[in-house]
Order: C-alpha cells, then structure tokens, then sequence
C-alpha cells in the first residue's frame, strides 16, 4: 500500500515555563485508506501530534511528509495552501462559522481553493451534505443547527475539496452516542473508498471499530 | 475566486452585526460631513471676502510712494569744507510731488505688454464732504471711467444712476451708499466737498453704489479724473497711480517686480495689497484641515475599536479559516475590506449629509450689521471637497482598519482550536 503520510524523527518541546518535551522521537508511516486512530490518557500529546500533522502547528524538529511532500519548512502562506487542497479537519467542538449556512460552510474550502466554478462547487457541497444526510439543512444558519448536526456538517465541509487525508481532533468527543455511530459509519465508508483518516479519541469504542490504534504515552508511541 | 469568497465573508460579518457595523459607519459620516461643512463654509467665506478685495484693488497699483531718503541736506553744502561730523535731528520729508510723472507715456508703453488686460488712471484726494455744518471725512477717486468700467466690476455694484453719468455730466459724482445716506443727498442733490488744502467744489450726485463693505461705501466716491485735478489745482497730467489689470491674476507678482524695475515707480500686486486678506485665508484653511482631521482621527479611533472588537469576538472563526487553508494574506482581506466598506460608505453618506448641511447653512440669513453686504452664509459647493472627503474617509478606515487586520492574520490557529 502507498505511505500518505511520513514523520520522520519528530521532536516538540512546549517552553512556557520550563522546557517540556511532548513529542518524543516519532517516526510514523500512514498508509492511503487506512482509518487511525490515536488515543492515550490527556496529556500524553495526541493531539499535539495531530496538530504538528496539520501542518498548522510548525514548531518542532524532524520531517512531516505528506502524499510525498516534505512540509517542512513550508511558509505560513505555503501551508496554508496545501492544507486547502489536501488536509480535511474535524474538531470536537464542531467550529462551523455561525453566520452562515451549513451550505456555504461546506462551500468555503472550495470557493478558497477555486479549482471549480461556483455552480459546480455548490453542487458538490449538495453532494457532500447527502453523504452526510444533512442535504436538509443546507440553506439552515449552522448557528441554529445542534452539535450533532453541525457536526455532521463539518465532516461534510472537511470532505469538499477530496483531501488526500482527514484530520479529526475528538470528532466525537461532544456527541450523543446516536450522533457518535453516524460519524463513525461516515468515516468507516470514506475509508473504504480510499479516504485516509486519522482521528485523536479517548472514546475506547470509537478506536476498537478503526482499522489500526496507536496509543501514546508521554509523548512516545507505545503501540 | 479567493478574492470573492473573502468578499463574501467580509459582507456577511458585517451584515449580521449591523448595529455595530452602523455605529462605526456613523463615525465616519459625522467626520466627513462637517469636515464638507467647514470646508465650504470656510472656502466661501475666503471666496466671499477675496472678491470683494479685488473688486477694489487692482492687480498691479503703480504709484508713486513717499521717499525718506535723507542722505543729502543742505547742511553739508554750508559745512563742505570742515572736517565735521553733521548730524541734523528728525529731517522733515522735502515737499515733493507724488504724481507719476510721465504718466502718459507708461500708460501707454503698459497697453502695448501682450499680459495686460486693461489699464486706468487713478487720481485720489482726501476730501471733507461739507453737510451742514458737519464734515464727513472721506476720499474721491478721478477716474476715467471706461478704462475703470474693464477694471472692476462696478456696474453691478451700482444702487441708483449710471457710471456713465459721469461722463454725461459736468462736475458728477457717484458716492458710495453709506456716505450717500450720512449726507442725505439722493440722484440729482448738489454736494459741496473741500480739500485739506482750502480748495472747495460743487458736485452734483449722478449715482450711488454698493460694495458691500462699510470701509468704502461710507468714505469712497468716483469723480472724473480732470475733476480731481480741478480741485486740486494741478494740470491735465496730473495722476498719482496707475491701476492694471492683467489676464492672468497669478502673474501679478513677477509683472510687478518688472513694471517696477522698468518705470522707476512703486509697483504693488494685490497679494501684497491685501497681505491681511491672505492672511486670514490661510488662519481659515488651517483651522479647517485641523478641526477635520481631529474629527477623522477620533472616527478612525472608533473603526479601530469596533475592528479590534469584532476580531476578538471572532478568533474561533479566524482559527477555522486559518484550518481550512486560508492564508494570513486572506484573512487581512477579509477583515481589511470590512472596515474599507464601513469607510467608503460611511464616506458616501458623509457627503450627502454634509452636502445638505451646507446648503442649509447657505440659506441662513447672514447677521450683517452693515459691515457686508451679505443676506445669507457665504457657501461654496465644488466638487473638490467631495472627493476629498470620500479619500479622507477611506484612507482613514483604512489605516485604522490595517493593525487589527494584521493582529487577526498572526492569530495562531492552534491554540485556539485546542481550546
């Protein structure tokens, strides 16, 4: 299977008051279409690993490679265009921008990357909340919608632009357990369709169903 | 395609708070309508007060001035030969003549300089008005009435009679309307008028006219110019300044420097004739950039605040963007083009405002206390102002809208999003 997603001896250190090593030494290889999950107690620095992947935090040492780019050492603007077209991000707390509707939410990422006409893009936005089943609420204010609609809908929106690779920090870590199958079931079927998905829970459920766990401690992979 | 989704987002965060959005618009539109206001006004004012100036004063006035040179006495002629040091205490000017001598030929020599538009002769004389026992102060100007006709605009200025009264009559007279009144006399009355030096006249008051300030039309009066020289007992070619009109009132000060350097006689342009005039323009222009910038800056203070509010309120959603891909360049747009909108329509409505403000202030009756003729505020709408102000408002917004922008571009994603 092809490797997505490549980190080469990653180090982070968080120096606030005192020097804290949260990442230790990683070296992580992601394959295409695989479904991941990483868990570990709060702490231990999963989500400070998914965020230095993001490419949106760059303070660390080593090498982030993804879909055979070297991010490293990208510029601000750089990053910002590649996580455009080839990153998709699902946060706990939903993050929907309240003053617009769940359609032009899904919009965005593809209105910024410009690849098709408006017309196209609203279409695929349609066809992306049916993958959903949101296609209700496209025209709803996302303000007005409940945590587990809109964040249905920001899987949607992290969908748009077909990004090699979705990013989920505690996708589920705010949802009804109803609202929780849905998302997994939605993930477990972009999975199959060759979508890379890697995903921060501590939902010990959620991880049993992926297709591979890695569990952090101390800033280490431990399995 | 960026740039329209950016539009987009700009609009919408503007649109869903439109109370706030409003309130900083309003800033703007307060600042720029009284800086349309003053600006007019003041403008008017110094257009109102610079017209009247060169409705009486010349372009280029030649004459001849006093001379205070005492560098040769007759006290040296008596002490020659000594080895003295002569000083005479407080030397009285000599009795000279102050009339411009070849006057004739200067007139004509200055009708020939293709810049000149017009030329008149000027003969004044301090003079009493004799009413009764009382006598009123004043001065009369001989004039050649036709040249003086090309010069200034005296027709309109004109309450009763003709200037060309003048030429009709013998020994006519038309007399300022202030003067007019304090004498009694009206169209047709003889006045008597007598010089410092004892000479005395009849004339017979062929008109009236109206300047508009109370320093002339209370003492000034036009005689014929061969009337003055009656009066004062000299000849034909008696004159004592040379007015000049040029076609271009800008070129006044180099013509002058050359009329003066080729005829020998004191040439002045108006700009240094009426220095005070200039003067109190400038006092006026600068209180007038000063007032509205003061105001332009405490409206960019508001913008300022509102845009820092607006960017604090919205971290969570400028992380998001960031997340999705958006470059710090867009995110400076997004909130860039926010305050540029406020400032471009709170600019719009500025001018409309001040515009109405200003035609209302034009229709107010002017308090004159016989100081100026003036029934209402003078006023001046151009076009200038207008575009100044839309300029000024967006600038403005435009720089106070710049450093929350940038702070909102730096806001890192990261730690907002972990929360």
């Amino acid at each position: 299977m092809a490797e997505i997603l490549k980190t080469i001896k990653l180090n982070k250190y968080f120096r606030e008051t005192e020097v804290f090593h949260v990442i230790k030494d990683i070296n992580l290889s992601i394959n295409t279409s695989e479904f991941v999950t990483i868990t570990g107690k709060s702490g231990c620095g999963k989500s400070t690993l998914l965020y230095l992947l993001s490419t949106m935090d760059n303070d660390y040492e080593g090498e982030v490679i993804i879909n055979n780019t070297k991010v490293t050492g990208l510029t601000q603007n750089e990053l910002a265009a590649f996580r455009n077209e080839n990153i998709g991000f699902v946060f706990q707390f939903h993050f929907l921008l309240p003053e617009f509707t769940a359609l032009q939410n899904v919009m965005m990422p593809a209105l910024k990357l410009g690849k098709y006409k408006k017309s196209e893009i609203e279409e695929r936005a349609y066809a992306k909340l049916k993958q959903v089943q949101m296609e209700d609420f496209a025209t709803k204010l996302s303000g007005k919608l409940s945590g587990g609609q809109q964040q249905r809908i920001a899987v949607a929106r992290a969908l748009i632009n077909d990004p090699k690779v979705i990013m989920a920090d505690e996708p589920t870590g705010n949802l009804d357990s109803a609202n929780t199958d849905i998302v997994f079931d939605i993930f477990k079927d972009l999975a199959a369709k060759g979508n890379t998905i890697i995903a921060v829970t501590h939902d010990n459920d959620f991880a049993q169903k992926s297709d591979r766990i890695i569990e952090m401690k101390d800033g280490e992979i431990v399995s | 395609m960026a740039l329209s989704v950016n539009l987009q987002i700009a609009k919408t965060h503007l649109l869903s708070r439109k109370k706030q959005s409003i309130v900083a618009m309003l800033g703007v539109t307060f600042g720029i309508a009284m800086f349309i206001l003053m600006i007019s006004f003041m403008k008017g004012v110094n257009k109102f007060l610079q017209d009247t100036m060169l409705a009486s004063t010349p372009d280029i006035k030649i004459y001849n001035d006093y001379k205070t040179d005492f560098s040769s006495s007759v006290t040296s002629e008596y002490f020659k030969d000594t080895n003295l040091l002569v000083e005479v205490h407080h030397p009285k000017p000599k009795d000279v003549n102050i009339n411009i001598k070849n006057a004739e030929q200067i007139i004509s020599d200055i009708k020939q300089d293709p810049r000149v538009f017009a030329v008149s002769p000027l003969l004044t004389s301090q003079v009493f008005y004799n009413y009764g026992p009382v006598q009123l102060n004043g001065v009369i100007k001989g004039v050649h009435i036709l040249d003086e006709i090309r010069l200034f605009d005296l027709k309109s200025k004109i309450v009763t009679g003709r200037l060309e009264n003048l030429l009709t009559t013998d020994n006519g007279i038309v007399m300022g309307i202030g003067l007019a009144k304090k004498l009694n006399v009206v169209m047709g009355d003889m006045v008597a008028l007598s010089t410092p030096t004892g000479n005395s006249m009849r004339l017979r008051v062929v008109g009236t006219f109206q300047m508009g300030m109370a320093a002339m039309d209370d003492i000034n009066s036009y005689v014929n110019i061969s009337t003055v020289q009656q009066i004062l007992g000299e000849d034909k070619s008696y004159i004592t300044a040379i007015n000049v009109k040029l076609k271009d009132l800008n070129q006044a000060h180099a013509e002058a420097i050359s009329f003066q350097k080729k005829y020998g006689y004191k040439a002045e342009d108006w700009e240094v004739t009426n220095a005070s005039v200039e003067a109190s323009n400038v006092v006026r222009d600068v209180l007038t950039i000063v007032v509205s910038a003061t105001m332009l800056i405490v409206a960019g203070f508001g913008i300022y605040n509102i845009m820092n509010m607006m960017i604090t309120n919205k971290m969570k959603d400028i992380a998001i963007l960031k997340a999705q891909g958006f470059a710090q360049k867009d995110i400076v747009q997004i909130f860039l083009t926010q305050s540029i909108i406020i400032g471009f329509l709170g600019a719009l409505a500025g001018l409309i405002f001040g515009f109405l403000l200003s035609y209302g202030m034009s229709r107010v009756p002017f308090p004159s206390q016989g100081f100026v003729s003036l029934k209402t505020f003078p006023v001046i709408f151009e076009v200038k102002y207008y575009v100044f102000g839309v300029l000024f408002g967006v600038i403005t917004t435009l720089i106070a809208g710049l450093m929350p922008s940038i702070k909102a571009s730096k806001i890192d994603p990261v730690e907002i999003l972990r929360g």
